[in-house]
């Protein structure tokens, strides 16, 4: 199948092993879960909040049940995926560390992906243009914003250290692009990183 | 050209009387028992496409076909015929009546052939579970191995629910609609309500009633208070409000003076020409005594760990304005799919028209229900 996903939900899908019992959290309309299904053969789970979403991605015939990923994640036991998605979901989330926690019980991996907020663009928009910033990867402002919980790509590092996580493999995106590691927190807007216990 | 021989076992307004006898959950069991049914479409030669649709409290065999006795469309017409997410070019459709109705299957109403009287009150307890046996029986007679999926809302989706408990390897995908995996104090306390106000219509007779003679005002008024709580308030609020029936002014008595009396009393009344009133007592319980997780130590996973190594794949909906099976019930199955590990889709759907929502025009139940069955061939 040729590929129509977002760079960054490719950055995500390129983590996924073939065959991988999956879970994607807030998977939306089941984009990416239909593209790891038909790429890669997993047995594509997710959950959404809305019920919108959840009706489109079942009628893609995904296995996919409406649900607050901030409460409904206990309803999965320990253990029950190979790997858990969060992709450009953790900075709207009310808890982002339990919800790290979370991911990392219900499967052996998570996969996390999120805008990165020490990117240059965003420091220049506070720091000289004095305003919160409006840019491709936060393309709302902030008042309309679902994103209550920004963070940096190092606060990351540090929040998955304190809650002894390790990372597996990073991968960084600027404009749509990969791009290498070297000072990521200031040169990539996009971030993925593949994270299990440590 | 010769026209193929038509199987007298498909089609429209059929009967079949089974030869064995039906093992009860209550100990008990049931000789010669009759189920009416009907089939829409033709059951592909691989047999896989049989999809059995369960109707619900008091619905019957014909989901998708004008019925008889009244004269209305099938009951399900929205979900199931032509161009319909359940389509008869597609599927081979069955719906039977269940075990204790009164649309033909056997019931307190039907004769006791050990007796030669009508059952009455010696019919025995009947459970889901046993309506559920006797619709596998019905498979085995059309030569159905294996259900593509098993469809049903309200008791309907109990039904559902108890075929992959009871049979999990003869169901591939179950659809439960407004359900609920075990009656609540509430639900059983209603149903009650509706009972008592049968037993105390004198013509009741402890059951032992004739068709012309049957205890019409006290089912009229199990219906009403059922009724009421298939609707929401805000649905009984936007349709009647306080408005009067046929007069200006409030009228001192007790006539059915406001609006919603009025459309009660002819709910209440149009049930009672279609429905027997003893069926009502043996179906409410049946439903009241249904808990799926009770034969299993109270886990409903354990009740469904058994599909979910099958891979039988579930789908549940629920109404947001549904208070009688609220989604509460139905994310409580979901908790326990996840626990068994079965491929589980689950939605609630914004309606203002409470638990009938399922039986009303609702595109998006139409629109998961058609994704989630085409979505089979995937893995």
């Amino acid at each position: 199948m040729k590929s129509t996903l977002r760079p960054d939900l490719q950055a995500v899908a390129d983590a996924v092993p073939a065959g991988a019992r999956v879970l994607d959290i807030g998977c939306g309309d089941g984009a990416l879960l239909a593209h790891l299904r038909a790429t890669r053969q997993v047995s594509a789970h997710g959950i959404d909040v809305s019920a919108a979403n959840v009706a489109s991605a079942v009628a893609r015939g995904l296995a996919v049940v409406q649900g607050d990923a901030d409460t409904d994640l206990a309803d999965w036991p320990d253990a029950a995926f190979d790997v858990a998605i969060l992709s450009d979901t953790l900075q709207a989330m009310r808890a982002p560390e339990s919800i790290l926690g979370e991911l990392l019980r219900v499967a052996r991996q998570g996969i996390v992906s999120f805008p990165n907020f020490g990117h240059w663009r965003v420091r220049a928009a506070l720091t000289l243009g004095g305003r919160m910033p409006v840019t491709r990867t936060l393309p709302v402002s902030w008042h309309q914003t679902p994103n209550i919980h920004l963070c940096t790509i190092n606060d990351f590092k540090a929040l998955a250290n304190d809650c002894g996580l390790r990372i597996d493999h990073a991968a960084f995106l600027a404009g749509g692009d990969r791009r290498s590691g070297f000072a990521a927190n200031l040169l990539a807007d996009q971030a993925v990183f593949v994270l299990s216990k440590a | 050209m010769l026209a193929p021989v038509h199987d007298q076992r498909f089609g429209l307004g059929r009967t079949v009387r089974l030869a064995e006898p039906v093992p009860l959950a209550s100990g008990q069991s049931l000789d010669g028992v009759a189920i009416a049914y009907e089939t829409y479409g033709t059951l592909a030669a691989d047999g896989s496409n049989a999809i059995l649709i369960c109707h619900a409290l008091t619905g019957d065999q014909h989901v998708a076909s004008p019925n008889p006795r009244t004269g209305k469309p099938g009951w399900w017409e929205r979900l199931v015929g032509p161009g319909k997410p359940i389509d008869p070019a597609q599927h081979f459709i069955i719906c039977s009546n269940v075990l204790g109705g009164c649309s033909g299957t056997t019931g307190p109403g039907s004769m006791d052939p050990t007796t030669g009287r009508t059952h009455a009150m010696r019919f025995p307890v009947i459970t889901i579970a046993d309506m559920v046996t006797v619709q596998a029986r019905l498979l085995d007679h059309l030569g159905v191995e294996q259900l593509q999926a098993v469809v049903g809302g309200s008791m309907g989706g109990m039904q559902a629910l108890s075929w992959a408990a009871q049979f999990p390897e003869r169901v591939r995908a179950v659809v439960a609609i407004a359900s609920a995996a075990r009656h609540s104090a509430q639900n059983i306390a209603f149903h009650e309500v509706g009972r008592q106000a049968i037993m105390a219509d004198p013509r009741w007779a402890s059951g032992n009633y004739t068709s012309d003679d049957a205890p019409a005002a006290g089912l009229a008024v199990a219906r009403m208070a059922a009724h009421i709580t298939y609707l929401s308030e805000q649905g009984l609020t936007e349709r009647f409000g306080r408005r009067l029936q046929n007069r200006a002014a409030l009228g001192f008595g007790f006539d059915a003076e406001f609006q919603v009396e009025s459309y009660l009393r002819h709910q209440g009344l149009t049930f009672t020409e279609r429905f027997d009133a003893n069926s009502y007592l043996y179906i409410t319980r049946a439903m009241d005594y249904f808990d799926l997780a009770a034969p299993h130590d109270g886990l409903l996973t354990t009740a469904f760990a058994p599909a979910a190594t099958a891979g039988t794949r579930f789908a549940l909906i629920s109404f947001t304005s549904d208070w009688l099976y609220p989604t509460a019930e139905s994310k409580r199955i979901v908790r326990a799919l996840h626990g068994a590990g079965a491929s589980t889709s689950f939605c609630e759907l914004e309606s203002p028209h409470g638990h009938d929502a399922f039986l009303l025009d609702a595109p998006e139940m139409n629109r998961i229900v058609a994704g989630f069955l085409n979505g089979l061939a995937e893995r």
